[in-house]
């Protein structure tokens, strides 16, 4: 079948309900809370509609969501559950459950800023401080990226035995239309046939158990395993960017997206909505004469420490804009490509400018703003400082 | 690029009249953009919703700062909210008003290269018989600016309001386009 996309005009938590419908995804179990509230109601509503025979949870509780997720995947069935912010705090512990069991869930996490102060928009902080439960984290610039994430990490996770956290921004993509291409149901099945579980609860022949006791003389082997898993995914996240990009035209068989690595001095690395401004603003500073470039990092679990080397072997710079930040330390992004980038040898000048923490709107101007700084840094050969809280009201 | 700016209060449907926006010029093949001030909308508070319309894939995820266009659905909002910031040389302002072309330009800020005025509370309490005026200003969006023609304007508002509601709806765009007075200033 010759591939025709669908083109809709969809806010990214549509796009989101979509591609979980179009994955034929069987069970959700979710919890409502702003601005993640109407992925699931927009899967409800397809329920409602006969459109799809989700089998839908509702529960009282993020924590209860994720575990009732879990229950859901170790059955076997392709499950899916969103939440953002402090219901993602409250499903921490569940998380690290998903994932020691290697049951292949698939979330969308809407990145909304820790409270308090009370804040409903965008911000890092919440799916970043889930580094460390053992789930993959993929970040969308734009709806369509939602779309396209949710059904590759359903093949991803089902192949690795690893969880996947879709990760878009509160209301600049949760509740903002744009065009979204669709994939006709036909094609989505041949690329994401049924998930086949090698284990179930509910193969009674071949009786398991989840979330066993493991005494010191196992424990640390399920965690290499869990770690050799993360980088196994490296090439199963490429392979399967690589065949998405084949059937429907996007291609996602690099982690880093980058533009004009190779003819630039710097580039801004950062992650999720606010480098479809730093790609807009990128070609206007082009056309300025300013050598700079992008490197967008699609995927921070695994992270993609190969192709930051490459990276940092071709420019002088990197300016990284993290929108979260560490307490005590730096932007979280930043901390992780220095880290990276330690024992290679490569070292190019790397500045941290923390931007648009709690929604504050990350504009042209400011890219531009930041672009003169980096330059600046280059022709000096020296950081001005390493971390700069760039918006901070003076 | 074409950037337009809603100017509405909470209720009016301002998000909607830039989601039926977007949703027209995409039928007519552009690409589009359209999303919410994200503040915290109540109830009869000033709203501000955003639509962007283009040939190109939308890329920049911002508010728009200087529009091409200012949309203002509810009148009273010309005493308080400074409509034309950042409003571009060449810009247009579209109102909800009953008042006359100068009682208007006396309370904006800046002078619009275009000013065109209905007043679409009339026609939407005649039309549904509630003061919502995000599809009766959207005949007035049409008509001024000539970005998206009305039928597609019509099409996208009965996709978003089911059967009768939503010919109700398109005839006050309809009446709204006619009755729209449009200045060159």
């Amino acid at each position: 079948m010759e591939y025709k996309p669908i083109r809709k005009v969809v806010s990214g938590n549509y796009a989101a309900a979509y591609a979980v419908k179009h994955a034929r995804v069987q069970v959700v179990a979710a919890y409502p809370i702003t601005p993640q509230t109407s992925i699931i109601e927009k899967i409800a509503e397809f329920i409602a509609n006969g459109e799809t025979d989700i089998q839908y949870v509702p529960v009282e509780s993020e924590h209860s969501a994720m575990a009732a997720t879990i229950g859901a995947s170790a059955t076997g069935a392709r499950a899916f559950t969103a939440t953002a912010a402090q219901g993602l705090a409250l499903m921490h512990e569940m998380l690290h459950w998903a994932s020691g069991a290697r049951l292949p869930i698939v979330m969308v996490d809407v990145n909304r800023a820790m409270a308090p102060p009370w804040s409903v928009w965008d911000d890092q902080t919440d799916s970043l401080a889930q580094r460390d439960t053992g789930w993959m984290q993929f970040y969308a610039e734009n709806n369509q990226e939602v779309y396209d994430g949710v059904l590759m990490s359903y093949k991803i996770a089902e192949t690795v035995n690893v969880p996947v956290m879709v990760v878009e921004s509160a209301f600049i993509l949760s509740h903002t239309y744009d065009v979204v291409e669709m994939i006709p149901q036909e094609l989505v099945d041949e690329f994401l046939p049924p998930r086949k579980p090698l284990y179930t609860l509910t193969d009674f022949d071949n009786p398991v158990s989840v979330g066993a006791l493991a005494t010191p003389n196992d424990y640390y082997e399920f965690r290499y395993k869990l770690a050799k898993a993360h980088e196994d995914a490296k090439k199963v996240i490429k392979d399967v960017g690589k065949e998405f990009g084949e059937r429907f035209g996007r291609d996602y068989s690099s982690m880093i997206e980058t533009g004009y690595i190779d003819d630039a001095d710097f580039v801004f690395m950062g992650m999720g909505s606010l480098m479809g401004t730093v790609k807009q603003a990128v070609d206007l500073l082009r056309d300025e004469g300013y050598r700079v470039g992008y490197a967008k990092v699609r995927w921070f679990r695994p992270f993609p420490k190969e192709e930051l080397e490459a990276i940092a072997e071709s420019v002088k710079g990197i300016a990284v804009l993290d929108r979260n930040f560490s307490f005590g330390q730096e932007g979280i992004l930043f901390n992780e490509a220095k880290g990276a980038l330690y024992n290679t040898g490569e070292r190019p000048l790397m500045k941290d400018y923390i931007v648009g923490l709690g929604g504050r709107d990350f504009t042209v101007p400011d890219v531009k703003a930041i672009a003169e700084n980096m330059k600046a840094i280059i022709e000096k050969g020296e950081l001005d400082r390493e971390v700069e809280w760039y918006h901070l009201k003076r | 690029m074409i950037e337009i700016r809603f100017h509405g209060r909470g209720g009016q449907g301002a998000v909607t009249a830039a989601n039926i926006l977007a949703s027209a010029a995409f039928k007519e093949g552009k690409y589009v953009q359209a999303f919410p001030f994200f503040g915290v909308e109540r109830r009869g508070a000033p709203v501000t919703a955003f639509t962007r319309i283009d040939d190109r894939p939308i890329r920049i995820k911002t508010q728009i700062y200087e529009p091409d266009i200012v949309v203002v659905l509810d009148p009273s909002l010309l005493d308080t909210v400074d409509v034309t910031a950042g409003l571009k040389d060449n810009g247009i302002v579209i109102v909800n008003t009953e008042k006359s072309k100068e009682e208007v330009l006396e309370k904006l800020k800046k002078k619009p290269a275009k000013l065109a005025l209905v007043d679409a509370t009339t026609i939407a309490l005649e039309i549904l018989g509630l003061p919502i005026t995000n599809t009766a200003i959207l005949g007035a969006v049409a008509k001024a600016t000539r970005i998206v023609d009305l039928p597609y304007i019509q099409e996208a508002i009965k996709e978003t309001f089911s059967g009768s509601l939503g010919e109700k709806n398109a005839k006050a765009a309809e009446e709204s386009f006619n009755k729209t007075v449009i200045y060159e200033l």
